[in-house]
């Protein structure tokens, strides 16, 4: 594990180096919020990349393809398309309207105070719920690759290698973190499928039929106990090319279908991702950016296909976990790194374990900006100081100072929270911002009847009820055995019986958005709404 | 997206340039020609994308029924959405290019005259 050691130094010193170099170049607020508007579209497009694809989507989707076959490549799928919605409707018309941040947009013709701080609190709720989830698995993950790291060292140090990117060099090195991130994370997944098909003599059709040798069991209502379902009768077998092993029984199509919607939809509303258009200098540049985010994202999520099928096969579902007192506690974020270790031997192992840190530091970095520009930019500046102390270096200590606040809480909850299994809490970022985020976002650009009213209780409605949802969704709420690794949160049958929230909510969003904005009228952002559509077409006074 | 003129600040365009701006018929054209491939493209991705979720939630066994060796209808269908992604992503970006020259000339044309 020393090499493992040497290789995360390696790119500590590296990322510190760009940090240094970076801050000297970050004094302004559009230095620090936005890179200068510096990025080129084709260096945005890694940095995108670098953003988007999480330790979650890395070492989850090949750990969930690992277990349960076809049903875990249902979410590579979504993952890419999302930037359809980006790409067609979102990137470039952000890109002429803000500034900043989301909120830039939203406020662009509804001034009212309300309007910012709602997006605001619903940035923060996104990237807190996002952030705590990936500094918990980063504990989990880096004390497990590297033994001799600890879980709240491993977090402490994650907080503080974020906080050093974030307030010393801005924007501009967390863009470059991401963007070394992004290059070997396409670098380790490519090696890493070439090295699976070269098992397979770079057959598809031989893959395919070792996969399909792969098996595992499903009942209609319930898990497998001892081969039997619960409602007696034997569960039935499947391959693992097979869809339903994951999503089965009476709720598992919709299940499915409230996920795509979550997906295809929440990455539009995703505060560190929408915030990344602002760093080029037109909307040009954004198009092209996503642009290369997709080529890159899909040519990745496609390659998840090797990685969780190869650890199918090639490890074993079996062998995927840690040896605990003889016996292997199944772990499905080490499908990845196994299958490294299998296919290349101790080295590539370090190299991947190193490639799951870097993920996560360039993600929470993302993350750590995006907050912390809501929060100085729109509920400081524009809100408590209603827009007043122009002062540049005020305004970047600030956004400094709210870095390093938010930095901290998320170090202290994710420390907090370390034994409890967080991960239905990304669900839930891509849920609130489906559901609050999108129907803000969309409306604004696209209706010019869209108001204040409309605009706040959209907001305030999908928030509420995509985390309502979910505490009574199976994610948090359910009757586990006393040996269950993975506890629940509230230990009673849950309520509302879909994982994700997204099927009930993003409707309802959009829903009390259009009723809030009918309810009402307001002729001033009926108005405003021809000096935002003219904005959103030409780039006419664009920053 | 500035012209080789030093632009006015567009803040001094008031409310009524604004709207004029908006009416005008070559903005109107650029507004309609968008319009015209991003709904039709959005509703077919969204179609197409939510087809998977659907056939694979509810006819599994038709689904998993092998084309070529092991490999079966589902896992070609969600490997086709990767390559809708990127065909749609395509035409648009050559389409876009001529929404590009359109608004640079509505905008160069207010730089030029403030408002008309």
């Amino acid at each position: 594990m020393t090499t493992s050691l040497l290789m995360f130094v390696a790119f500590v010193l590296l990322t510190l180096g760009i940090t240094f170099w970076a801050s000297r170049r970050t004094q302004t607020t559009a230095e620090f919020y936005s890179a200068g508007r510096s990025i080129t579209g084709f260096q945005n497009g890694w940095a995108v990349a670098g953003d988007y694809m999480s330790a979650a989507s890395f070492l989850g989707i090949a750990g969930l393809i690992a277990f349960y076959g076809y049903d875990g490549f249902m979410y590579s799928v979504g993952w890419l398309v999302a930037y359809l919605t980006v790409l067609l409707l979102v990137a470039e018309p952000l890109r002429n309207t803000g500034k900043f941040t989301m909120a830039d947009v939203l406020a662009f013709r509804l001034k009212s105070p309300k309007v910012r701080t709602v997006a605001a609190i619903s940035t923060l709720t996104v990237s807190l719920f996002y952030m705590i989830a990936q500094m918990v698995g980063a504990g989990s993950l880096v004390s497990l690759l590297i033994p001799q790291i600890s879980f709240n060292l491993a977090i402490v140090m994650v907080g503080a290698l974020m906080l050093v990117y974030v307030i010393f060099g801005g924007m501009l090195a967390t863009t470059w973190v991401q963007i070394v991130k992004a290059v070997l994370l396409m670098m380790g997944t490519i090696l890493l499928s070439l090295l699976v098909m070269y098992r397979f003599n770079f057959s598809f059709l031989q893959f395919f039929d070792a996969v399909a040798g792969v098996t595992g069991q499903v009942c209609a209502e319930g898990a497998v106990k001892d081969g039997v379902c619960p409602g007696g009768g034997a569960p039935i077998t499947k391959d693992f090319t097979q869809p339903g092993l994951y999503y089965h029984g009476k709720w598992g199509p919709l299940s499915l279908i409230s996920l795509g919607i979550a997906l295809i939809f929440g990455t539009a509303g995703l505060p560190h991702i929408l915030v990344r258009f602002y760093t080029v200098p037109s909307a040009i540049a954004a198009r092209t950016s996503v642009v290369w985010a997709m080529i890159l994202i899909g040519s990745f999520y496609i390659m998840t296909t090797f990685l969780g099928f190869g650890a199918a096969t090639l490890v074993g579902k079996a062998n995927i976990g840690l040896m605990k007192e003889g016996k292997i506690v199944p772990n499905q974020n080490l499908a990845a790194p196994l299958l490294a270790q299998e296919v290349g031997g101790e080295i590539f192992l370090s190299f991947v374990a190193a490639i799951a840190f870097a993920t996560i530091l360039a993600v929470v970095a993302g993350l750590t900006i995006a907050s912390s520009s809501a929060f100085a930019h729109d509920i400081w500046f524009s809100v408590v100081k209603r827009g007043e102390g122009h002062d540049e270096k005020e305004q970047v200590r600030v956004a400094r100072i709210a870095a390093a606040l938010i930095g901290v809480l998320s170090i202290g909850m994710a420390i907090a929270l370390r034994s409890l299994n967080v991960a239905f809490l990304v669900g839930l970022a891509f849920a609130v911002a489906a559901s609050a985020n999108v129907p803000a976002i969309l409306l604004t650009l696209y209706w010019r009847r869209f108001n204040t009213t409309g605009m706040v209780t959209g907001m305030l409605v999908g928030l509420i009820s995509s985390v309502v949802l979910i505490v009574l969704s199976p994610a948090v709420m359910g009757v586990d055995p006393p040996t269950a690794a993975s506890r629940h949160l509230i230990q009673a049958a849950a309520i509302f019986p879909l994982d994700n929230p997204a099927v009930v909510s993003v409707p309802l969003g959009f829903l009390a958005a259009i009723l809030g904005s009918l309810l009402s009228r307001d002729p001033v952002s009926e108005a405003a709404y021809s000096e935002l559509n003219v904005r959103a077409n030409t780039g006419l006074g664009a920053v | 997206m500035s012209g080789p003129s030093t632009p006015p600040p567009p803040d001094v365009l008031t409310a009524d340039a604004w709207a004029r701006l908006e009416s005008d018929p070559e903005f109107r054209a650029l507004v309609a020609a968008k319009r015209r491939f991003i709904l039709p493209a959005t509703l077919f991705f969204v179609v197409y994308y939510f087809a998977l979720p659907v056939l694979v939630g509810y006819f599994p066994r038709a689904m998993g029924r092998d084309v070529v060796g092991n490999v079966n209808i589902a896992y070609l269908f969600a490997l086709s959405q990767f390559f809708m992604a990127w065909i749609l992503m395509v035409m648009y970006v050559r389409r876009a290019r001529a929404f590009d020259a359109q608004a640079e000339r509505i905008a160069s044309r207010a730089h030029a005259g403030g408002a008309r």
